[in-house]
C-alpha cells in the first residue's frame, strides 16, 4: 500500500513489518515521533524511559531475551547512551538490535551538531543510512537481516530532513519473527575482561565479513551519467540530485559502516572530478581521501549546516536563483515564548529580581528563562547537568571567597533523566547550592511525552507516579521547599528563605503545564485549573506596564488608548499579572 | 517539473493540516509529493513553515532560496519573513492578518504599517485575502487554514482533484462540512 509518511512514521511502520516486539525511547528533537507512532502498534510493547542509557539497555535486554528490538534518541542522546552501546557491540544480539540515531545538520533544535556515524566506526557497529522515507523502511527490515546474521546491533542513522520531510512509502504487513529460546551464554554475553578480550577478536571478524557484505549491499550502487561524479549518503543524495539531475555519475551509499573500498574504485574508474555532498563531518570524505583518491569536499562546500540545494549549487557552480529584496528592517524576530499559563512564568519573574546569584540552567521549555524579559539563566549546558554544575559553581565560588549563591534549575523530565543523580552530588558532597526542580508534570519541550512523574504510560495507561518530593527527602536534603510557581508572593518567599540558609536546600515548583492533557482526578488535584480568565478594567489600569514585565503572549499594550490588553482566547487565568498589577485592575472570569 | 509551494505563518494556526491534506490530494492525483516541516521549539509561539514539492519525481523535500512557485502567509509579516524563498516571478497568497511577535508585545519593537506595502511593491502576483474574516463569517476561526487552502488549489490549478472528498476521508465528522464551505470560499476569493 502507497502512502505518505515522515521518515519517523516509516521507521515506526517498517520496525512494525520487521516483527519487532519491544520498543523503548527518551524523547529529543527530531527522534521523538519514532516511538509515539510505534506505540500505536499493539504488537510492540513502547515504551518511554527516563533517559537515552536506560531506553538502549532495555532494548538490549530485549534482544537477549530472544525478541527484535529498537531504541530511537536524539544524536545527543547516543552521548548518554555510549556506554552501554560500546560493549554490546562486543556481545551481539540474540532479537536483531537497531539504534536509531537522529542527527541535527544545522541545529534547528539542538545544543550541538555531533556526527553521530563516528560512533559506529568506533563501536565497531554497521549503519544504515536512509535518504528518503521508502528507504527508511527498506532499510530497516535490511537492518535486523544483518543484525542477526552478523550478530551485531546495527546503527540507523537519520538526520531532521529524513524524519521530519514526508515523501511516498509502498508498505507491506508485519512479518512474525519467533522468538529465540533463551540461552546462557557468559562467555558471550557477560564482558568480564576475559572474556571481552575472545569477543575483540569476534569483532574483528565481522567488521572484515561486513566489509564483503557493504560491496554487494542494495544499498550501494553507482547511477551512471557523465564524467562529474557525486559521491552522497542520507538526504544529502536528494538534495545533489536536485541540483546535478542526472547529468553526473552518483555513488550513492546507503549502508556506510564499512564503506564499500571495491565500489568506490569502480566509481573512480568512470567519471574524472569527484564532489562529495556530506553534512557534518567529512566522514565519506576522509575514508576516501584515506583510499588515496583527491575530491573536493569540505574544501569547496561550508563546514557545517545543512547542504540543502541552494548550498550546493552556490559553493559548487558559483549559482544562485534570483531572489527578491526587500527591506528587511521591517521583519521583527519572533522567539520562542513560555506559553499564556505557562507554571514556569511565575518562578522566572521572581527569579530575575535576584542579586549576586549564578543561574545554572539545564534544557526544556524553561530554558527560555534566559531570554527577555526575564534574562533568569546564566549558562546551559545539557540535560541533567543543571546541578552537578551549579554545585562546582558554588565549590569555586566559596574556595575564592566570591559572594555569589549558586541556583541550579531544571524540569521534571530532566530531572528522572539524570538531574536526578546531579542532585546526589550536591546531597553527597555538600555545597550550598539552592536546586530548583520546575515540575510542570510533563516532558514539555518535546511534545508532551509522558515520564514516569506524570501519572500515565506511553499509549496513556496509568503509571504509579515518583513523587519528586520524596525522593528529595530520600536523599538526606534538610531544607526543601514545595511552591506553587503561580504564587508570586510564595515564590519570593521561598527565595528569601533558601537564600538567608548557609547550606544546600532544594525547592520544587509544583503546577501543571497548561497543554497537559489531564483527567478529572488530576484536575481535582489542582482545584480545575486553567477554566477562568484574566481581564483588565480599562478604567482602573493606569498604563504601567508593569504586568507586560512577566513576559506573557497574551498580554500587550493597546498603544492607542495606553492600557494593558488581555487576549482571551490564549489567557487560562494563571493569575501571575494580577498579582503584578499595583493597581487591580486585572480582573478574573469564567472561561 | 517540480512545483513547490511553501505555506508560512505562526503556530498554532493550521499549516500543518493545510498542507497534510494538499499532499494527499496531490499524492491521490498521481504525483510524487514531498513535504518537509521544522518544528520543535515552533510550538511556542514561533515563526512555521510547511514546504510541499510535487511533479513527475521530486528530489528535495525542501524549498530552496528564491525556488518557491507561491508562498501562501497565514500571517502578514511572515510572507515578508520568507520572501526571499519566493521565485522572483512567483506568486504570493497573503493572510491580511496581524499576529505580534514577542518583541512587539513587550514594547520594544514595532509592528509595521508598512508591511503590506513593501510586499505589494516587491511581489508583482499577490493577493491579500481576509482569511480570518472569512472563517468567522462561516462560523469558526480555526477554519483559516482551509480557506487558504482553498487559495493554493486555484492559484496552483488544482481544481480537478476531489477535495471534498479529501476532506470527508480525513477531518472529524462534525467539521467536514464547514471545512468544504471553507475551501470552496478559499477557491472564490483569488
Ligand atoms: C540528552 C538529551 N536528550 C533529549 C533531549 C531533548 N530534550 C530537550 S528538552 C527535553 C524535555 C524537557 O522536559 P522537562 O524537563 O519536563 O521540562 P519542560 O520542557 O516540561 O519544561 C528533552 C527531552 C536533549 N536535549 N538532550
Amino acid at each position: 500500500m502507497k502512502r505518505l509518511l515522515t521518515g519517523n512514521e516509516a521507521i515506526a511502520h517498517g520496525a512494525w513489518e520487521a516483527g519487532v516486539a519491544f520498543a523503548s525511547a527518551y524523547p529529543g528533537t527530531p527522534s521523538s515521533e519514532i516511538l509515539a507512532n510505534v506505540a500505536r502498534y499493539k504488537e510492540i510493547k513502547s515504551e518511554w524511559a527516563p533517559n537515552e542509557k536506560v531506553a538502549l539497555e532495555a532494548a538490549i535486554g530485549a534482544s537477549l531475551g530472544g525478541v527484535r528490538s529498537i531504541a530511537a534518541m536524539k544524536h545527543v542522546g547516543v552521548n548518554v547512551a555510549a556506554d552501554p552501546l560500546f560493549t554490546y557491540a562486543y556481545m551481539g544480539v540474540s532479537g536483531g538490535m537497531v539504534l536509531i540515531s537522529a542527527d541535527e545538520p544545522g541545529q534547528h533544535s539542538s545544543q550541538n551538531e555531533q556526527d553521530n556515524r563516528w560512533y559506529a566506526v568506533s563501536a565497531k557497529l554497521p549503519m544504515f543510512e536512509p535518504s528518503n522515507s521508502q528507504e527508511c523502511r527498506d532499510m530497516l527490515a535490511e537492518a535486523y537481516d544483518i543484525s542477526e546474521k552478523y550478530d551485531a546491533p546495527v546503527l540507523m542513522r537519520v538526520t531532521t530532513r529524513i524524519c521530519h520531510s514526508k515523501s511516498i512509502v509502498d508498505t507491506s504487513d508485519r512479518k512474525e519473527v519467533a522468538a529465540k529460546p533463551y540461552k546462557k551464554q557468559p562467555e558471550k554475553n557477560l564482558m568480564v575482561p576475559h572474556y571481552a578480550r575472545m569477543r575483540r577478536a569476534v569483532v574483528e571478524q565481522r567488521m572484515n565479513d561486513l566489509a564483503e557484505y557493504t560491496e554487494v549491499s542494495p544499498f550501494n550502487y553507482i547511477e551512471k551519467g557523465g564524467k562529474i561524479g557525486v559521491i552522497a549518503s542520507g538526504m544529502c543524495y536528494h538534495f545533489a540530485r536536485e541540483v546535478f539531475g542526472d547529468d553526473v555519475t552518483y555513488l550513492k551509499l546507503g549502508f556506510t559502516n564499512p564503506l564499500p573500498s571495491g565500489l568506490l574504485a569502480k566509481f573512480y574508474d568512470m567519471v574524472d572530478e569527484v564532489y562529495i555532498i556530506e553534512e557534518n563531518d567529512p566522514y565519506i570524505e576522509n575514508w576516501v581521501k584515506a583510499q588515496g583518491y583527491s575530491c573536493k569536499g569540505k574544501d569547496t562546500l561550508p563546514p557545517f549546516g545543512e547542504m540543502t540545494p541552494d548550498v550546493i549549487r552556490k559553493a559548487v557552480r558559483g549559482e544562485e536563483l534570483p531572489v527578491i529584496d526587500y527591506d528587511r528592517g521591517l521583519v521583527v524576530p519572533r522567539p520562542p515564548t513560555l506559553c499564556a499559563g505557562c507554571p514556569h512564568r511565575g518562578f522566572f519573574y521572581e527569579l530575575s529580581k535576584l542579586k549576586n546569584v549564578a543561574i545554572s540552567g539545564d534544557i526544556g521549555c524553561y530554558t527560555l528563562g534566559f531570554a527577555p524579559p526575564y534574562n533568569a539563566m546564566d549558562t546551559c549546558l545539557c540535560m541533567g547537568g543543571a546541578f552537578s554544575v551549579a554545585h562546582g559553581m558554588q565549590e569555586a565560588f566559596d574556595h575564592s571567597g566570591q559572594n555569589v549563591r549558586a541556583i541550579g534549575v531544571l524540569g521534571d523530565s530532566t530531572f528522572f533523566h539524570t538531574g536526578i543523580n546531579s542532585l546526589m552530588e550536591i546531597a553527597y558532597n555538600g555545597s550550598k547550592a539552592i536546586s530548583v526542580i520546575l515540575d510542570n508534570r510533563i516532558t514539555g519541550m518535546t511534545g508532551h511525552q509522558e515520564n514516569p512523574g506524570s501519572g500515565r504510560l506511553l499509549g496513556g495507561d496509568p503509571a504509579p507516579v515518583m513523587k519528586i518530593m520524596d525522593i528529595v527527602k530520600a536523599l538526606g536534603f534538610k531544607h526543601v521547599f514545595e511552591v506553587n510557581p503561580n504564587d508570586i508572593k510564595a515564590m519570593k518567599k521561598t527565595f528569601a528563605d533558601a537564600l538567608a540558609l548557609d547550606e544546600a536546600s532544594v525547592i520544587v515548583t509544583v503546577w501543571p503545564c497548561p497543554l497537559k492533557r489531564m483527567d478529572e482526578e488530576e484536575r481535582g488535584l489542582f482545584g480545575n485549573p486553567f477554566t477562568t480568565r484574566c481581564v483588565v478594567d480599562q478604567d482602573k489600569c493606569i498604563g504601567c506596564k508593569l504586568c507586560i514585565k512577566c513576559g506573557c503572549p497574551a498580554l500587550s499594550m493597546n498603544r492607542a488608548i495606553k492600557k494593558a490588553e488581555i487576549d482571551a482566547p490564549q489567557c487560562v487565568g494563571c493569575d501571575v499579572c494580577v498579582q503584578i498589577c499595583p493597581k487591580q485592575a486585572i480582573a478574573k472570569e469564567v472561561k | 517539473m517540480t512545483k513547490s509551494i511553501l505555506l508560512v505563518g505562526v503556530g498554532g494556526q493550521g499549516t500543518i493540516l493545510a498542507s497534510k491534506l494538499l499532499t494527499i490530494g496531490l499524492m491521490q492525483s498521481g504525483y510524487d509529493v514531498k513535504m518537509s516541516e521544522i518544528h520543535g521549539m515552533s510550538q511556542r509561539g514561533g515563526s512555521v513553515s510547511s514546504q510541499v514539492r510535487y511533479g513527475k519525481r521530486v528530489e528535495s523535500p525542501v524549498i530552496e532560496l528564491g525556488g518557491a512557485d507561491i508562498l501562501i502567509s497565514f500571517e502578514k509579516m511572515e510572507a515578508l519573513r520568507w520572501l526571499e524563498y519566493l521565485r522572483k516571478d512567483g506568486k504570493a497568497v497573503v493572510n491580511d492578518y496581524q499576529i505580534n511577535p514577542m518583541p512587539v508585545v513587550s514594547g520594544v519593537a514595532d509592528y509595521s504599517d508598512k508591511i503590506g506595502d513593501e510586499l505589494a511593491a516587491k511581489v508583482a502576483d499577490i493577493t491579500f485575502v481576509k482569511a480570518f474574516d472569512e472563517a468567522m463569517a462561516l462560523g469558526n476561526p480555526k477554519v483559516l487554514n482551509i480557506v487558504l487552502l482553498g487559495t493554493i488549489v486555484k492559484m496552483m490549478n488544482l481544481t480537478d482533484i476531489d477535495w471534498n472528498a479529501i476532506i470527508a476521508a480525513e477531518v472529524k465528522k462534525n467539521f467536514i462540512e464547514l471545512n468544504q464551505k471553507a475551501l470552496a470560499r478559499g477557491l472564490e476569493l483569488v
